[in-house]
């Protein structure tokens, strides 16, 4: 809980920032402070690669981002009413859709009941991995976790080709 | 009614509107990133959290526990994760690009120089 409120905490202040140094800082502290909740919450496989994914590489993404852009942002010339607006009443009908959710770690939850059981219990015999995690990642859905692969490759030929221009047209001027 | 539970929902919407409010209110284009990233891990939060169950553990089949909290929304944030840090360096190179088509990353000032271009184009 107390980290939850640490979590919000952080969030504001990523709102309420305009250096964008800062804001890339504050976002590595928010993403360290995910890792902790999804400890607290059992996640361990989720825990390590927000920790390593999140707060380093996003961090190091950003950083790189900022050294080729510019590092503050600039006042707003529109008051920010219709956004707030906005956002207050799509919180507003989140938190009513909350009252029909069930409560939190209900083992009775329509989550728990259907396919997990037969996960936990049969996993280890066919795949041998004692990870659940692991052996629905790799072995259930592997298919899944190349068509994953796929997309960070699109994404990383997507970068390579974006920024190759760039040194290309550089070197002609 | 548990409190505990509805105040992690409520976190988590919080955190959802924050991101959202910056992507539509900031004019940085860096900015609108990160809140886009913000927006995406109140989406882990809200799966993680659903999974949880006091008093299990984490998947690790071992004989020495009977509980384990639901490993199904570990594998899909997983994979989640790893999409969103995709598209977030694939955003920050069109970021680059467009810093230096326009030399702004300020939506307000990309328009402008749009309205000028076509105005005088």
């Amino acid at each position: 809980m107390t980290l939850l409120t640490m979590m919000a905490l952080v969030t504001m202040a990523i709102v309420a920032q305009r250096n964008l140094f800062a804001v890339v800082v504050f976002g590595s502290i928010y993403s360290f402070l995910m890792a902790t909740v999804l400890v607290a919450l059992d996640a361990v496989d989720v825990a390590m690669t927000e920790a390593s994914v999140g707060a380093g590489m996003s961090t190091v993404l950003l950083l790189a981002a900022l050294h080729l852009t510019r590092g503050d942002e600039v006042k707003p010339l529109h008051r920010p009413l219709l956004p707030l607006l906005v956002a207050v009443v799509i919180g507003a009908a989140l938190v009513y859709g909350t009252v029909g959710l069930p409560p939190f770690s209900d083992p009775q939850a329509a989550i728990h009941t259907h396919v997990v059981p037969r996960y936990l219990n049969d996993s280890l015999r066919e795949t041998g991995v004692p990870n659940v995690v692991t052996s629905v990642l790799a072995s259930y859905r592997g298919y899944d976790t190349l068509g994953e692969t796929t997309v960070v490759f699109t994404a990383g030929a997507g970068v390579i080709a974006l920024l190759r221009r760039r040194r290309r047209e550089g070197q002609k001027r | 009614m548990n409190l505990t539970g509805n105040y992690s929902y409520w976190v988590t919407i919080f955190i959802m509107i924050a991101g959202l409010y910056i992507v539509i209110a900031r004019g940085n284009l860096v900015k609108k990133l990160i809140g886009l990233g913000i927006f995406q891990t109140s989406v882990y939060l809200l799966y993680i959290g659903a999974g949880k169950i006091i008093g299990g553990t984490a998947p690790i089949l071992s004989p020495a526990f009977s509980t384990y909290s639901n490993p199904l929304p570990h594998v899909l944030i997983l994979t989640a994760i790893v999409v969103g840090v995709a598209t977030l360096a694939l955003g920050l190179a069109i970021v680059v690009r467009i810093r230096e088509a326009y030399d702004s990353i300020e939506e307000d000032e990309i328009l402008e120089k749009d309205r000028i271009e076509d105005a005088g184009g």
